[in-house]
């Protein structure tokens, strides 16, 4: 079965578009805010949503996304109360949407019971920053037969990896722009244009570039490249910027309006 | 060492179903390369003579086995002897592991060293191991340890190394590790990152233990020759727990060895302020690998708290985990009064100040050497001296005279 998030890059093939994906954290800064986040940023033009869940020891993330966590955690999220939230906003909209997260958060809160969550949600794909190829095989054996898909990253140092990494694939694949953790970049590698051409030699999912794309500038730089632009630490600067005159959903929907005239133009 | 058939340059990644590789896509083809370097490095005599080189001329090993006389009579059953890993150039064991592992970084090419470290015990080993080869050194260090350590800071400045203070999270060892690791992920080509202790993805624990069990290999030699037999029982302090590897894994097949583990009890395990990984952790995924972590029950890690910064850490080694649940090693906990008592009690009668870490072991020790048989032995590592502790005891006993 085809996930929502397959389906919408479908669509947006046939309609010759690329897809606006744009992460925020769950719960930062509350679980009310990221509700009213979804609903303001798919009105401003994101196609897929990313959503993180908070975790105490995120090391794959920079200090932007870091502080997000914290905020989150401050308020004491946890998994239950985000399913619940999820749970609200499937009544207003279908927008597919993604976790963005770590390997102990799903460990620890049971892997069957966490994908019987997603189900129940209709979460439609996860992205587990520290479960590599290597790792994931009790995972992904335990997704069979659920229309969630596991969206693997593939990095600039993955070389012979990527071959293995997006073979069975489904949903798209994360392409990460260059080393380090996700945070905004002034600029991107001159090579990027290849790497994300030689993922395409292995696979026909959709390839999505993530990690420092903060700009409309860096969207119209990169667009050409994939079939989909992930936008992260960028959009949470703005719900910290609106942090102390409530003006959060606001600066985040100009924002993400801009970086979708930007990809559709 | 257990190599695969099927490939020569691959090492088993797991200890039953602890370790495993849970990093970011971007460090994997390192941890892969690592390890081949590092299976080609052991299988390399000039490699092998290297390390043995420095350990000796540079470190002053082999590090003595010492009869605690005045302590086994005073405890009353087994003769007590101390592996004095104290007696190492920067006073600990951990210089054993960074020899190994900045050789290994020499031999990849690798111009830029980094670190984590808590109290500061492998940082200075780290710093003190890069002046002398040369190499440009970064340590990564919580704010919160900054502070408490501003001399291991400032020995680690005059070695030439930089200092980075960690902010985030709960600002110790935990987090210092997460910062290095995301040092290593925007750095990886021409970044060596050594990890301080028996934690961390595939291969490190494996690699750190082979390192450090030339404490163990020693002391199987020594106590041979001074006893014509192996020990009854071996005992040290667990934090990450690569003090504790390095002497137990020669022995591991010793069926008749007991050997003992001592986890760090804090204020008490029925607390919240301890690092009792097995006495009150849980399955989990931290720093790379899969082992028994200090969690909440939706798998945020919690912080842990020890008097010893060295065992202040919220998880364990793989290979520990394993051991653990095998049962071949026994782990047991005491509290920071206890190591407290036995710090002060070693010094007293043996004129040896230990590190707050080793006192953990001490102060089990004493609490179950005299049900033991006088004809007994017991071999204690006593990981590392204790001048750096000696301000905090200091602080923390002028405290309870003034409470008097």
């Amino acid at each position: 079965m085809k996930s929502k998030i397959t389906t919408n890059f479908e669509k947006l093939k046939g309609e010759n578009k690329k897809a606006l994906i744009v992460y925020i954290t769950a719960g930062d800064p509350t679980l009310e805010k990221t509700e009213e986040l979804i609903y303001t940023m798919e009105e401003a033009g994101a196609d897929i949503i990313e959503l993180g869940i908070p975790y105490s020891d995120p090391l794959a993330d920079g200090p932007v996304i870091q502080r997000a966590a914290q905020r989150a955690l401050e308020n004491n999220i946890n998994i239950d109360d985000i399913f619940e939230m999820i749970r609200r906003v499937r009544k207003r909209t279908k927008i597919p949407m993604a976790f963005l997260l770590y390997y102990n958060s799903i460990l620890r809160y049971g892997m069957d019971k966490f994908i019987m969550r997603c189900d129940e949600t209709e979460m439609d794909g996860l992205i587990i920053a520290d479960l590599p190829l290597e790792e994931r095989k009790d995972f992904k054996d335990a997704l069979k037969s659920h229309a969630i898909d596991l969206i693997p990253l593939v990095a600039p140092t993955s070389n012979e990896r990527v071959k293995s990494i997006v073979e069975d694939a489904s949903g798209f694949i994360y392409c990460v722009s260059s080393l380090g953790v996700t945070g905004m970049r002034s600029s991107f590698s001159e090579n990027l244009g290849e790497f994300l051409e030689s993922i395409a030699g292995y696979t026909s999912v959709p390839r999505a570039i993530g990690f420092g794309i903060s700009s409309p500038e860096a969207i119209r730089e990169l667009k050409d490249l994939a079939e989909g632009l992930i936008v992260g630490s960028a959009i949470i600067k703005k719900i910290e910027e609106g942090l102390e005159d409530g003006s959060s959903v606001e600066k985040v929907r100009k924002f993400v309006g801009e970086l979708k005239d930007a990809i559709s133009n | 060492m257990k190599i695969n058939d099927k490939d020569k340059y691959k090492l088993q990644s797991r200890f039953g179903q602890y370790g495993g590789q849970y990093v970011p896509e971007t460090l994997m083809n390192a941890l892969i390369e690592l390890e081949e370097e590092y299976i080609k490095a052991i299988n390399d005599e000039k490699f092998k003579k290297d390390y043995l080189y420095y350990l000796k001329e540079y470190s002053g090993r082999p590090t003595s086995l010492y009869y605690a006389e005045n302590l086994t009579k005073k405890l009353g059953g087994g003769k007590i002897y101390l592996k004095r890993e104290d007696l190492n150039h920067t006073g600990a064991h951990k210089i054993n592991n960074v020899v190994g592992q900045v050789l290994l970084a020499r031999r990849m090419g690798k111009k830029r060293i980094i670190a984590e470290t808590g109290a500061g015990q492998h940082g200075v080993a780290t710093a003190t191991i890069c002046a002398m080869f040369g190499l440009k050194c970064e340590v990564f260090m919580g704010e919160e340890d900054v502070k408490r350590q501003a001399l291991n800071v400032f020995k680690m400045e005059l070695l030439g190394a930089k200092v980075i203070p960690v902010t985030s999270g709960t600002k110790t060892l935990k987090d210092a590790t997460n910062e290095a690791i995301r040092d290593w992920v925007a750095n990886v080509d021409e970044t060596y990152y050594v990890i301080g202790s028996v934690v961390g993805p595939h291969p490190y624990p494996t690699m750190v233990r082979d390192f450090q069990r030339i404490i163990g290999d020693e002391a199987k030699v020594q106590i041979l020759e001074k006893e014509g037999r192996l020990p009854d029982y071996l005992v040290a302090c667990v934090g990450g727990g690569s003090n504790a590897m390095g002497l137990f894994y020669p022995f591991i097949e010793d069926k008749e060895v007991k050997i003992i583990g001592v986890e760090a009890a804090g204020e008490g395990v029925e607390t919240e302020k301890h690092a009792a990984s097995f006495t009150k952790g849980s399955l989990g995924i931290i720093h790379g690998m899969m082992t028994y972590l200090l969690q909440d029950d939706y798998g945020q890690i919690l912080p842990a708290h020890s008097v010893s910064a060295g065992l202040d850490y919220p998880g364990i080694g793989p290979e520990h985990a394993y051991l653990h649940d095998t049962g071949r090693v026994q782990y047991v906990s005491v509290t920071d009064d206890e190591a407290i008592e036995a710090f002060q009690l070693l010094s007293q009668i043996e004129g040896i100040i230990p590190a707050l870490e080793s006192s953990h072991a001490l102060a089990y020790v004493e609490k179950f050497a005299p049900t033991t048989r006088k004809e007994d032995i017991i071999i204690v590592n006593l990981s590392g001296r204790g001048d750096k502790d000696v301000e905090q005891v200091a602080e923390i006993l002028g405290g309870r005279r003034h409470e008097k």
